[in-house]
């Protein structure tokens, strides 16, 4: 059973420096409070893996803590580039990073392996493009029974799964609605999971179309309310969408980027809500 | 600015209407940025009953305008299902239930080939662009496929310095070979006009000008000898209707 606690113990316990950790939500549920909580505790070294790293990576990766990141897109939603990363790519700044590099059908086939507990997963993908020349981890298989040639990605099973959902209730059961991306799959292809959720609830109300992860497949569970900011929670929150076109000027800058996360990350002073502003 | 009976008008607006245009009923899977305004256009326009896609998983999706996000709320709160991402991938987009794919591309090539990833060699790139996403398997299963892209020198190259998402290969019998089920890139809309698969070699070749655009500006705006179909014709300019609808979409995004 899932046990309730402070995020920045949750963090302390689960996250290790080495570590492969995927934070997933896709464009919605993103789990910021926990990657903020990652960057004051000073994590280094880790492989991380996130379909569309979006500005929290970004924010991981200029801050020092990445030395690998597994993705399959790398961008400013509607926006443009994400410059911390792209620093780091051309530049090696601050640190190089090793870059694994997918298409969404890829990583989510490889999650839904690992939670499937198999050693990879068949696609339609891939094939004829310049992806399998630069990454070792996409190979041709053969089907077995037609014989036609398809593309087979390895599993993923992170050291530890993220996701922020809606609620949970006391013994750490969790609901999650509206774009529930590839939160399950990560979670169950984990070692070690952490879900940070909006509130906890007496009760988990029945709600349709609800992803519910049960309490004991999940390792640690803790309140950040607002911690999906500057994406959203539905029906808590929405998207923040003039913040991601403000991270553009913000993160465009070294000295600019460094300013803002010493004082809206790093000053522990900043309250739980406005750590995501 | 161009001027027609409906007003003036810019080139974005025309490749914008242009876009819309091409999608009529049945489904569209959308990609992000200029595509989805177009997408969503036609649906504010001549297609109410298109059904828009978004790899976040909202199937059916019915925005009031066009999101900044492939995962804006409103495409869930508005979708007819919103399902997972592998679902979204797997269940609908693989097996070639989807009729259109619509693309942006960074750079593109004579033979519609796509890139996305890398200006200049992979291992120390001039830019680094976003990456792949959706695009190499809705480029390779949607039946066909759309790219929107403005044209010049720098974007339409001879080819590509990465192929991210595959359109014809190196030409005539490639999709097939590959096991690509869709019929590939049927439609290229730029700023300048529109172009089109020569049937015989696959190469893109320029069907339709914009109004006011010369023959010799599209060819200066080309990285290859563009060629021009012999039944080469002007795009007719957006309604005003049309440029009313689509400025009421953008005007209105935040």
């Amino acid at each position: 059973m899932a046990t309730v606690v402070p995020l920045a113990e949750a963090v302390a316990e689960l996250v290790r420096d080495g570590d492969s950790v995927a934070m997933e939500g896709f464009t919605h549920l993103i789990p910021y409070a926990a990657g903020h909580e990652i960057i004051r505790q000073g994590r280094r070294d880790l492989t991380l893996i996130r379909m569309t790293p979006d500005l929290v990576y970004d924010q991981l990766i200029g801050m020092g803590c990445a030395r690998r990141l597994v993705f399959s897109w790398g961008g400013n939603p509607g926006v443009g580039s994400l410059h911390r990363f792209r620093d780091a790519v051309q530049n090696r700044w601050p640190a190089p990073l090793e870059i694994e590099e997918h298409s969404h059908a890829g990583i989510a086939n490889a999650y839904v392996a690992g939670a499937s507990g198999l050693p990879f997963a068949v696609l339609r993908g891939y094939r004829g493009t310049d992806l399998p020349s630069r990454t070792a981890n996409i190979r041709p298989i053969t089907c077995p029974f037609t014989g036609e040639e398809l593309t087979a990605v390895p599993a993923i099973n992170p050291d530890v799964a993220i996701v922020h959902a809606q609620r949970a209730d006391r013994s750490g059961n969790v609901q999650l609605w509206g774009i529930t991306g590839v939160q399950k799959e990560a979670v169950l292809a984990a070692r070690r999971s952490l879900v940070t959720v909006e509130e906890i609830v007496e009760e988990l109300e029945p709600r349709p179309g609800a992803v519910v992860l049960p309490g004991w497949a999940i390792t640690r569970v803790s309140a950040a309310p607002g911690g999906s900011h500057p994406s959203y929670s539905a029906g808590y929150s929405v998207r923040d969408n003039a913040f991601y076109q403000a991270w553009d000027e913000i993160s465009r800058d070294r000295e600019t980027f460094l300013a803002w996360m010493g004082d809206h990350v790093l000053d522990r002073s900043a309250t739980a809500s406005e750590a995501g502003r | 600015m161009t001027v027609s009976p409906a007003g003036s008008y810019t080139s974005d607006e025309m490749m914008t209407v242009a876009a819309a245009r091409r999608l009529r009923s049945g489904s569209c899977f959308v990609g992000i940025g200029l595509p989805s305004v177009a997408a969503n256009l036609a649906r504010r326009t001549h297609a109410p009953d298109l059904v828009l896609i978004y790899e976040s998983g909202t199937v059916g999706a019915k925005p009031s305008r066009p999101p900044l996000s492939i995962g804006d709320g409103e495409l869930a709160e508005t979708a007819d299902a919103v399902v997972s991402v592998p679902e979204i991938f797997n269940y609908w987009l693989q097996p070639g239930r989807i009729d259109v794919g619509f693309l942006g591309a960074a750079q593109i090539d004579r033979f519609g080939n796509i890139n996305t990833t890398v200006i200049g060699p992979y291992e120390d790139p001039g830019v680094r662009l976003p990456g792949a996403g959706g695009a190499p398997e809705i480029a390779a299963s949607c039946r066909e496929v759309t790219v929107i892209v403005r044209q010049s020198p720098r974007a339409f190259v001879d080819r590509v310095d990465f192929v991210t998402s595959v359109g014809f290969g190196s030409g005539p019998g490639d999709r097939e070979r590959l096991g690509l089920r869709g019929s590939g890139p049927r439609t290229v809309i730029t700023d300048l006009g529109v172009l089109e698969p020569d049937p015989a070699t696959c190469e893109l070749v320029l069907t339709h000008l914009h109004p006011g655009v010369t023959l010799e500006a599209a060819r200066a705006a080309t990285g290859w000898e563009l060629a021009a179909a012999s039944g080469l014709r002007e795009t007719e300019p957006p309604t005003a209707q049309e440029l009313a609808a689509l400025r009421g979409l953008t005007g209105e995004r935040q």
